[in-house]
């Protein structure tokens, strides 16, 4: 009886507890909202008011209507964008996770290509695009390829830093217990990066759907990256102002998808429990 | 024949030490040219034993516990662990190691964190039949209820208590532990000096245990090692004999006062 009179009374403790951390995070979020609502408002006003011609800067309310009217031509251009971020996202950092795996395990291959990443990293991507599309032709291809480029380097210099973060203290445990570079990878290694490497994936996210947008300025016909050069060129500047919010909401969702994971991963460390 | 065989095995059997260190000593290549940690160190652990080490601060006790867990490597003379070298036991998994950090994976409970010795380092066929259940092990060190508890969600005395079932875990025949107490408050501390010796008698464990506080050497230890300031060398090995079971009270009787001031006058003839 006792036991189970405690049990409740803590867990209506917790419930009051998590109803009241919920209204502690909207009353945090309320400034940002209010302040968000209050200079769409003013823009609105403002284009109203000096009578600012719609093809320098459309008003809200006309960029809405864009979503109404023109959604369609919206969505078709969504979906190769996020397609490419996404092979582009998992491409890049799967390459750069391997690599560090392997620069962590040999001083020799971390010598030989770690100077050629970082040069790699130093070409500004807007110069490698239309080498890419040379070289790649006009279809999904180079614009993965760009994306996977901009994912790259910050992942590999996290997830080699996180891989040789492990304390000297557990590779002696690890010694004692006679374990091999296998066992000490899978077991101690991999678990300890996972912080530096989810800082990384937060960061490719966004940068991949920029990537992805950049790799389609450069000879597409689709994805929201031709789409923004084709309304630029025919002035439609409700389309251009609709495009641009949908690709900021694309790389949004990326990074709050991220962060999901990294709190169910990430369970462990005390920072993130929530 | 027979006569000759047994006799060359009698020995073998009941008296091969524990740990027996012949002559050694370990130097270091530092930047600052080379640092010798310890010389000429000669002593030995009968099975069952309870050996605790005393020193001032960088006198080498860690240095010489490493070098029996093969973690640093000897440069002259030699250690045998049951009569294997250091390599051989630590590849038989004949000891284990508590550090004063208790070093449990923060992404592992503590029961998954008990079994990581089960899990690893066995590519060479190291028999560990004779392994005990994690789940008993951590009622053991009292923490029956905590097995899914994270390390983060544990205090330091539990998680110090974890990393003891760890190293039990393999039931090892020596443990070696350096200052695994260190960081702990003078309750929690009692407590599990207290459970250690509890653990030590059920267990039949040979113990190594370095500690910076005489009175816990002298609760502690069967023998206590008292190493003199660098190079570390052996000051004295000095038997305690007090009443068993020992109990805490028993720090404030008089042999118990007379065995810490003789264990403080060898430190300080070795400053
Ligand atoms: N890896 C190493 N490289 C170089 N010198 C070392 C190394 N490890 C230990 N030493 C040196 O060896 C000596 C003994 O160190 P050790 O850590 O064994 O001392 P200690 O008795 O455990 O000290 P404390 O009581 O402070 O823990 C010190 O002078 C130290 O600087
Ligand atoms: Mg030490």
């Amino acid at each position: 009886m006792k036991a189970a009179g405690t049990g409740n009374g803590r867990a209506l403790a917790a419930a009051a507890g998590d109803s009241s951390m919920r209204l502690e995070k909207w009353r945090r979020r309320a400034p940002a909202i209010v302040a968000a609502v209050g200079l769409l408002l003013l823009w609105q006003l403002i284009v109203d008011g000096f009578r600012v011609p719609t093809y320098i800067a459309p008003s809200p309310v006309e960029v809405l209507e864009v979503f109404a009217k023109e959604g369609e031509i919206l969505w078709i251009n969504f979906w190769p964008t996020a397609m490419e971020a996404a092979a582009g996202f998992a491409l890049g950092n799967g390459i750069a996770v391997l690599l560090a795996v392997w620069f962590v395990h040999s001083q020799l291959a971390e010598r030989a290509f770690y100077p050629i990443a970082v040069f790699v990293n130093t070409i500004p991507i807007i110069a490698i695009a239309p080498i890419l599309v040379l070289m790649l032709g006009n279809g999904y291809e180079p614009k993965i390829v760009i994306a996977a480029l901009i994912c790259f380097f910050p992942t590999l210099v996290n997830m080699v830093r996180g891989l040789k973060s492990v304390s000297p203290q557990m590779l002696d445990l690890m010694r004692v217990l006679s374990a091999n570079q296998a066992e000490v990878l899978w077991k101690i290694r991999l678990q300890s990066s996972l912080p530096f490497l989810f800082a990384a994936l937060k960061i490719a996210s966004t940068t991949s759907v920029i990537g992805a947008i950049v790799g389609e300025w450069i000879g597409s016909n689709y994805g929201l990256g031709s789409l923004i050069i084709e309304a630029t060129y025919n002035f439609r500047a409700p389309l251009l102002y609709a495009t641009v919010i949908l690709g900021a909401g694309m790389a949004v969702v990326a990074f709050t998808a991220t962060t999901i994971v990294e709190r169910r991963v990430l369970k462990w460390k005390p920072g993130n429990v929530i | 024949m027979n006569v000759g065989a047994a006799a060359e095995v009698a020995p073998r059997v009941g008296v091969v030490a524990a740990i027996s260190v012949d002559r050694l000593a370990v130097r270091f290549e530092g930047n600052d040219g080379s640092i010798t940690a310890l010389s000429d160190v000669d002593f030995e652990v009968s099975e069952g034993g309870f050996v605790t080490m005393l020193g001032p601060s960088g006198c080498g006790k860690s240095t010489l516990l490493r070098a029996i867990a093969d973690l640093v490597p000897v440069s002259e003379g030699g250690i045998r662990v049951f009569g294997r070298t250091p390599e051989q036991s630590r590849l038989a998994r004949d000891f284990a190691f508590v550090f004063q950090d208790p070093t449990l994976l923060p992404w592992r409970s503590a029961i998954d964190n008990v079994r990581l010795p089960l899990e690893v380092g066995r590519r060479g066929g190291v028999e560990l039949e004779r392994h005990a259940e994690p789940e008993d092990l951590l009622a053991l060190v009292g923490l029956q209820g905590r097995e899914d508890a994270l390390p983060h969600e544990l205090s330091g005395g539990m998680k110090q208590r974890v990393s003891i079932a760890r190293a039990l875990v393999q039931k090892p025949r020596v443990l070696l532990m350096d200052e695994p107490f260190g960081a702990l408050d003078e309750i929690t501390r009692d407590k599990l000096n207290e459970e250690l010796l509890r653990i030590w008698r059920e267990t039949g464990t040979t113990i190594m245990f370095v500690t910076h506080s005489v009175p816990e050497a002298a609760f502690l230890g069967r023998k206590c090692l008292v190493l003199s300031a660098q190079p570390g060398r052996v000051r004295g090995y000095v038997d305690i004999d007090l009443a068993e079971p020992r109990q805490l009270s028993i720090r404030d009787t008089l042999e118990f006062v007379q065995i810490t001031s003789h264990l403080r006058s060898l430190l300080e003839v070795g400053k």
